[in-house]
């Protein structure tokens, strides 16, 4: 059984910051399936499209017919454990630093028999449940948990390493006038956050969040304010060596596409706050997280961005603050990039119209705060780099995927007055 | 001695004074707020472009983003609809002579501090003269509230139906043009008009009948409690900007001890 994890004590300040250390990172481009399956939270392995043998490890070519086409599809997560070992010493850094490490051998329902790395939970021969997680260098791994829950299993600390959970973790929500960002603090003290720091720009004048947040306890609400440089970096400088997870939910937005405004001013404020914001934020918060990462139970672990899901795909009705989302979306690849070495990780949720008043003349179905918040919690706990919150993100998602300039050409409809 | 040489000496010696009638421009000081769906004034941003590192080696220095009306700052006539046609009614047009004029100052303090909605009537400057006489003819006019000590929140003074800040009613401002024949009006809030100015008619009076007569606007003050009622002396000159609708900028008021 898991012993629970308890929150940490204050930090020795005589003791050196763990540097941090990562698990191997490299794979052949075949096993990168893997890990994208992963950052979805998909167990999918390889199936051949000719005998449909399931595969195992990742390859070029079906280890039964030789055939090349091996799509990636979701199997059954199941199986039982074959045999399993503990290893208490290792040339690599990363699990030296964490031994002991049990590791095993899965026989999978769907065929093949899997090594992968073993929940302290997990009974000799018992069946197993595969999860497909990202590890810190941001590859899928294959861990087997129980069947049927146990105590405190999200506290296992292989489990606890393959997730970015905010249990006893301090947050920082960068932007206190969203709508839904009562519901994030909430959904993430339930989940149990230390602490939530929520920024907040412009305190001279009042906005409707700020009473519910100041009642919430372990709420600080701080001032930042993601378009000044200046307030950004004197935050850094406060709480930058205490902020285990960073959500930036600021957002500005006003509807329109390029002819409708006329003029560059609100594209502007949108590219300030949705891109520059995020930058902003990157260079302050983020080497101070990066070298937090290995930093006991409550390490810096992920960095979070809302984006519109029309990051992938421009709705000309939002045009520009389409734009601005595919601008930021860019720039947390590249984020993910610069933060890997350090095993800090870049998690986008994706959503698409939200419950506020900039979407008020969309009809249903929007994403409402406690859905957006729903999504963060899961997402970071399942350690998650892409999520997607409400049904139009996941079927713009799935458009996009099918075909891109399909979607483009659906999106970028005239009307029909031919 | 020439009366500039004797000005130069009374600032050297201290007989005149020289009082800063401006707030620092700072990123958190705040702007007037509209309806979220109109353009927005923009907020004072300053961004390094380098500061003795690699970016620069020996020098640093910053770019800077803000609106012509943010921070202390002047509004010129074609700032309104009312003045859009009026000749010389953008900054860098106004002749300059207009930017150094007599000023007086009008305390509506007292009332200011019991009503955030004070209004500046007729009946207050009739009163003021009565006391300091008639406003001289082409005088800068400066609504004293006091309202540049508060801060946060308590500045705009937003509700729900707006912002509740003192400024002139419209028979007061008319009777400044119509009357005095002032040179411009300032005030301590962040607009020559009350925060609930939207509501008189016409909409603005202070925006629409000054700059509609050609006069000058100045907003975001400070430091009015140290002006006398008359006799100072304003300097407030906008940056020469092209077409510009206003200007942040330096306001100082000679003052003699």
């Amino acid at each position: 059984m898991t012993i629970e994890l308890l929150p940490p004590p204050r930090k020795d300040p005589q003791k050196k910051t763990l540097s941090p250390t990562r698990p191997p990172e490299a794979r052949s481009r075949a096993s990168l399936g893997l890990s994208a399956a992963a950052a979805e939270g998909r167990f999918a392995l390889q199936v051949c499209a000719e005998c449909d043998t399931v595969q195992y490890p990742p390859r070029d070519a079906c280890s039964n017919c030789i055939g090349t086409e091996l799509p990636w599809q979701e199997v059954t997560p199941n199986g039982h454990l074959l045999a399993e070992t503990t290893i208490r010493a290792s040339t690599k850094l990363y699990f030296r630093e964490r031994a002991p490490w049990r590791i095993g051998s899965v026989k999978l329902e769907a065929g093949p028999v899997v090594l992968c790395h073993i929940h302290n939970d997990c009974e000799k021969n018992a069946p197993v449940t595969m999860l497909n997680r990202l590890d810190a260098s941001g590859q899928g791994v294959l861990l087997a948990i129980p069947t049927t829950r146990t105590n405190n299993m999200e506290d296992d600390p292989q489990l606890r390493a393959l997730s970015a959970d905010p249990k006893h973790r301090r947050i920082l929500i960068a932007d206190a006038w969203n709508p839904n960002t009562p519901a994030i603090a909430k959904a993430l003290l339930d989940a149990g956050a230390a602490t939530i720091f929520v920024g907040e720009a412009e305190s001279w004048r009042p906005h409707p969040n700020r009473r519910e947040l100041n009642e919430m306890d372990n709420v600080n609400v701080l001032p930042l304010d993601v378009t000044d440089t200046a307030s950004v970096s004197k935050l850094a400088g406060e709480i930058g060596g205490k902020t285990d997870i960073l959500i930036n939910n600021a957002r500005f937005m006003r509807p329109g596409g390029v002819l409708d405004r006329g003029d560059t001013g609100f594209a502007k404020d949108e590219i300030e706050v949705n891109y520059f914001g995020l930058m902003r934020l990157a260079q302050s918060f983020g080497p101070g997280m990066m070298g937090r990462t290995a930093d006991g139970v409550n390490a810096a672990v992920a960095w979070v961005n809302i984006l519109s899901v029309n990051a992938l795909s421009n709705s000309p009705e939002y045009g520009c603050f389409s734009a601005s989302n595919a601008a930021a979306y860019s720039l947390s690849q590249s984020l993910r990039g610069e933060f890997r070495g350090a095993g800090l990780r870049v998690m986008n949720v994706f959503v698409g119209p939200t419950d506020d008043a900039w979407y008020q003349s969309l009809p249903p179905p929007k994403v409402i705060p406690t859905s957006m918040a729903r999504s963060v919690v899961d997402g970071l706990q399942r350690g998650l780099e892409d999520v997607w919150c409400g049904d139009i993100a996941k079927d713009v998602r799935d458009r996009w995927r099918q075909d891109p300039k399909v979607l483009e050409r659906e999106m970028t409809t005239g009307g029909d007055h031919a | 001695m020439s009366s500039l040489e004797s000005l130069a000496a009374d600032i050297a010696t201290g007989v005149v004074q020289i009082v800063d009638l401006t707030h620092t421009l700072d990123p958190d000081f705040p702007v007037i707020i509209l309806p979220p769906e109109f353009g927005q004034c923009a907020r004072f941003r300053m961004e390094e472009i380098s500061a003795y590192d690699h970016r620069g080696p020996a020098w640093k220095w910053h770019n800077l983003t803000l609106s012509e009306h943010t921070g202390t700052h002047f509004d010129a006539p074609s700032h309104w609809i009312s003045g859009r046609d009026i000749p010389n009614g953008s900054v860098d047009e106004i002749p300059v002579e207009a930017f150094v004029g007599p000023v007086v100052v009008i305390d509506c303090s007292e009332g200011s501090a019991k009503d955030d909605d004070f209004e500046l009537t007729p009946e207050v400057i009739l009163g003021w003269e009565a006391r300091y006489g008639e406003i001289p003819k082409n005088s800068w006019v400066l609504m004293r509230t006091d309202w540049s000590k508060r801060s946060g929140e308590e500045y705009l003074n937003m509700k729900e139906d707006g912002a509740h800040s003192p400024g002139p009613t419209p028979d007061a401002i008319r009777f400044l043009i119509d009357e005095r024949n002032i040179r411009g009006f300032g005030t301590e809030t962040v607009g020559t008009d009350a925060g609930q100015g939207t509501h008189y008619t016409p909409p603005y009076p202070a925006h629409f009948y000054l700059h509609g007569a050609g006069k000058f606007g100045l907003q975001c003050l400070a430091n009015l409690d140290q002006l006398p009622p008359t006799g100072a002396l304003l300097m407030a000159a906008p940056l020469k900007i092209k077409n510009g609708t206003g200007s942040p900028l330096r306001v100082l008021a000679m003052v003699t001890k």
